[in-house]
């Protein structure tokens, strides 16, 4: 905190406020609020949208986008990156630069330390932002008092490479230096989490890259859940057709502690696995900067929304879309975080101008790579009744359970993936 | 509103302006936006396969989405999401697609392919597939910078049977070579 404080004031020039005093408690304002600002934290999935379409729909509106990092690395594909399919992270990557000049959109690097609901005012490590709404879209963080011994130094030895970036290279790299016979374990939390379908999808590559790579090795998967959260059928029989013998799946194992110096992890202290290879997929809850916040819910753990607007029911005039929400039956994916910015952004903007909302209507599909030209899907179209979002009845669904379209599938994903992200960074 | 929504929202707090108000049903922009994910902005795809719905035409689009819904058109994904939308909603989509400006496209193509198909394309096809296809006559889909990838996918499940070619349409195709057709498509991928 202090060291936050010394450095942002450092930043803003001298330490010295407008008057001449210097500034105690409070932070610098790192640029001045003109009419109308909305201020949206979080460059990745939501965000990057949520600040768009604002400004596609209202020029009127100043649009500060905050995030900590100067790029973004996308989940999405990043288990085909695990599994050695394709060679680096580039195609993953975004910048901002080209949002912010096709669309005005202000982007500024920083951490968002702390939110004023009341103020209307959000501290960053660069100075204080003051907003008329404020969107969040932080993604994730994980419930590390719910995995002993799982801290930052474990992460480094255990990675979860459900934060694509250095993560998810890390974890390539251990499973490219395990030797030929040595088995990797892949721990997966309880729903919800972000991603239902990522950790199978994660299976499948990493099988896909021992079935090649590495024959004699073994894939352990200890799933906290009763069964496959998501397209469990085909997951099961794009296995068996594929990897039988190698990928080891024990549902209803729900690992709650961690040894890394024994590179162990504990089922509810009853049983230990051992792994040369461990990727631990923690539970996770809402962004801590949400929980600061006070955004989530009585479970402590996910923010409540309004399902027209996204506007948090906690906290007026701040709006929560991604994995942090709740969003009915929508669930944590890059698409629905897609697909709830928009929704978001158009309410903002009517709420801005003291305008009338509109109802939503939203999409989400996910692809999962089963194999390197292999893909399956999930997709379902959202709507909202009697209060809350729903999947619009006798539509959407997975696909063919015969895999009679895998291929056609594996090839538009590639193009879903190119679409989405240069929505996200032009 | 009522005495006692009152009492809620005084209650947890929450009284807001959205809350308050009655929302309106989704407007175009609301149904088209979600379709972006996959379609690129306004409907302008990045590709390589992914088709783009910019300045499609809106009975083209309405012709597609109720071919996908009742499974008469082959596809991977569109069936799934076409049965989430009424033919009113697909109506307003078409419309909203139909107004975005044609999305160029600067694609690999060969040249000699494309000058081969500007020959042909006018005597073969343009009776339907008017202006170059930058333009459709009546559900006729516009095919001007459509990608490559997606004209090869749609013209392989036509000549396979699993999509049903219109018949005059069926005709013309017929008489033509491999080569003539692949010439074709390049024209069209290639027009601005
Ligand atoms: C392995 C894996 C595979 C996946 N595959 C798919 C898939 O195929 N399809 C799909 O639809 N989804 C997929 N997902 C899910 C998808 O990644 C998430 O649902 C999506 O990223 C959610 O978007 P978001 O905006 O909520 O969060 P994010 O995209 O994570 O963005 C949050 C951003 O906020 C920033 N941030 C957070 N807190 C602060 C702060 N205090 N200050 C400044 N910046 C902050 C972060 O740095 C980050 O850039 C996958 C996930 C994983 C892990
Ligand atoms: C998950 C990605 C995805 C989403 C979301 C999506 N589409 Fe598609 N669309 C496709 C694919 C893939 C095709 C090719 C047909 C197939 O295999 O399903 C296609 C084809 C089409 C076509 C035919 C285009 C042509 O010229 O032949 C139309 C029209 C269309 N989509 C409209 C829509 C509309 C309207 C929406 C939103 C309600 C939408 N799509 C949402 C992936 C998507
Ligand atoms: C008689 C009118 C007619 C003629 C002539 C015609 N087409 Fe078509 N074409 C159509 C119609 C109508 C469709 C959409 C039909 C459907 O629902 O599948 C179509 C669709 C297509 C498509 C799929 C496009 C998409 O977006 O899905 C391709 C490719 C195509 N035509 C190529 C050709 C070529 C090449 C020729 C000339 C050799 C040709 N057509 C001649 C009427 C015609």
């Amino acid at each position: 905190m202090t060291l936050d404080r010394r450095s942002f004031l450092k930043l803003a020039g001298a330490g010295v406020g407008a008057a001449g005093l210097p500034m105690i408690g409070r932070a610098a304002e790192l640029m001045p609020k003109g009419a109308k600002r909305v201020v949206v934290i979080g460059g990745g999935y939501g965000g990057t949208i949520a600040a768009k379409y604002i400004r596609m729909m209202d020029k009127s509106i100043e649009v500060v986008l905050i995030e900590r990092n100067d790029h973004f690395v996308s989940c999405p594909f990043s288990n085909l990156y695990i599994g050695g399919v394709i060679k680096d992270l580039n195609p993953l990557t975004i910048k901002y630069d080209k949002l912010a000049a096709n669309h005005g959109v202000t982007v500024v690097q920083a951490e968002v330390t702390g939110i004023d609901p009341a103020g209307k005012v959000v501290t960053t490590s660069k100075g204080t932002v003051s907003y008329d709404r404020l969107v969040l879209s932080p993604g994730i963080d994980f419930r590390l008092e719910e995995m002993k011994g799982y801290d930052a130094a474990a992460m480094e030895i255990m990675p979860h490479a459900w934060k694509a970036g250095p993560q998810t290279v890390l974890l390539r790299k251990q499973l490219e230096a395990m030797k030929d016979g040595g088995n990797m374990v892949m721990t997966v939390p309880l729903a919800p989490y972000r991603c239902p379908p990522g950790p199978y999808e994660r299976a499948s590559m990493v099988a896909h890259y021992l079935k090649k790579n590495k024959p004699k090795s073994k894939l352990i998967v200890l799933d906290a859940n009763p069964d496959i959260t998501s397209k469990g059928g085909l997951f099961k029989k794009g296995w068996k057709d594929n990897y039988e013998g190698i990928i080891d799946y024990r549902p209803a194992k729900k690992v709650t502690e961690v040894e890394p110096g024994k590179m162990t992890v504990l089922i509810e202290g009853l049983e230990d696995v051992k792994g040369d290879v461990i990727n631990v997929i923690p539970p996770q809850r809402a962004g801590q900067i949400a929980v600061a916040a006070g955004l989530v819910g009585d479970d402590k753990n996910w923010c409540p929304v309004n399902p027209t607007t996204f506007e948090s029911t906690k906290q007026a005039g701040i709006h929560v879309i991604g994995d942090a929400c709740v969003a009915g039956a929508m669930p944590k994916s890059g698409y629905s975080a897609n697909s709830e910015a928009k929704i978001c952004a158009m309410n903002v903007v009517a709420l801005m101008n003291g305008k009338e909302t509109t109802e939503m209507s939203g999409i989400n599909t996910c692809y999962s790579y089963i194999t390197d030209k292999e893909a399956v899907s999930v997709a379902a179209v959202y709507a909202v009744k009697e209060g809350k979002i729903i999947a619009v009845p006798n539509s959407g669904g997975v696909s063919p359970a015969d895999f009679s379209a895998a291929k056609t599938e594996a090839i538009y994903a590639q193009s879903w993936l190119k679409n989405i992200l240069t929505e996200m960074s032009t | 509103m009522t005495m006692k929504w009152k009492g809620w929202a005084l209650a947890t707090g929450v009284l807001t302006i959205s809350a308050m108000a009655q929302a309106a049903p989704p407007s175009a922009a609301m149904l088209s936006n979600a379709c972006a994910g996959c379609h690129g902005t306004n409907g302008g795809s990045a590709g390589p396969s992914m088709p783009s719905l910019a300045s499609q035409s809106k009975e083209a689009i309405v012709e597609a989405m109720k071919k996908f819904k009742n499974g008469e058109r082959p596809s991977s994904i569109m069936g799934r999401i076409a049965k989430g939308y009424s033919d009113a909603d697909i109506a307003t989509m078409g419309e909203f697609f139909s107004k975005q400006k044609l999305h160029a496209t600067n694609q690999t193509v060969d040249a000699a392919k494309v000058k081969k198909g500007a020959g042909l394309q006018e005597s073969n096809c343009g009776r339907c597939h008017i202006e170059d296809g930058r333009e459709g006559k009546d559900d006729t889909p516009v095919m001007a910078s459509q990608w490559l990838p997606y004209l090869h996918m749609q013209m392989e499940l036509y000549q396979s049977g699993k999509r049903k070619m219109p018949e005059k349409m069926a005709e013309k195709v017929k008489p033509l070579s491999n080569d003539d057709i692949e010439a074709l498509l390049h024209f069209y991928a290639s027009v601005k």
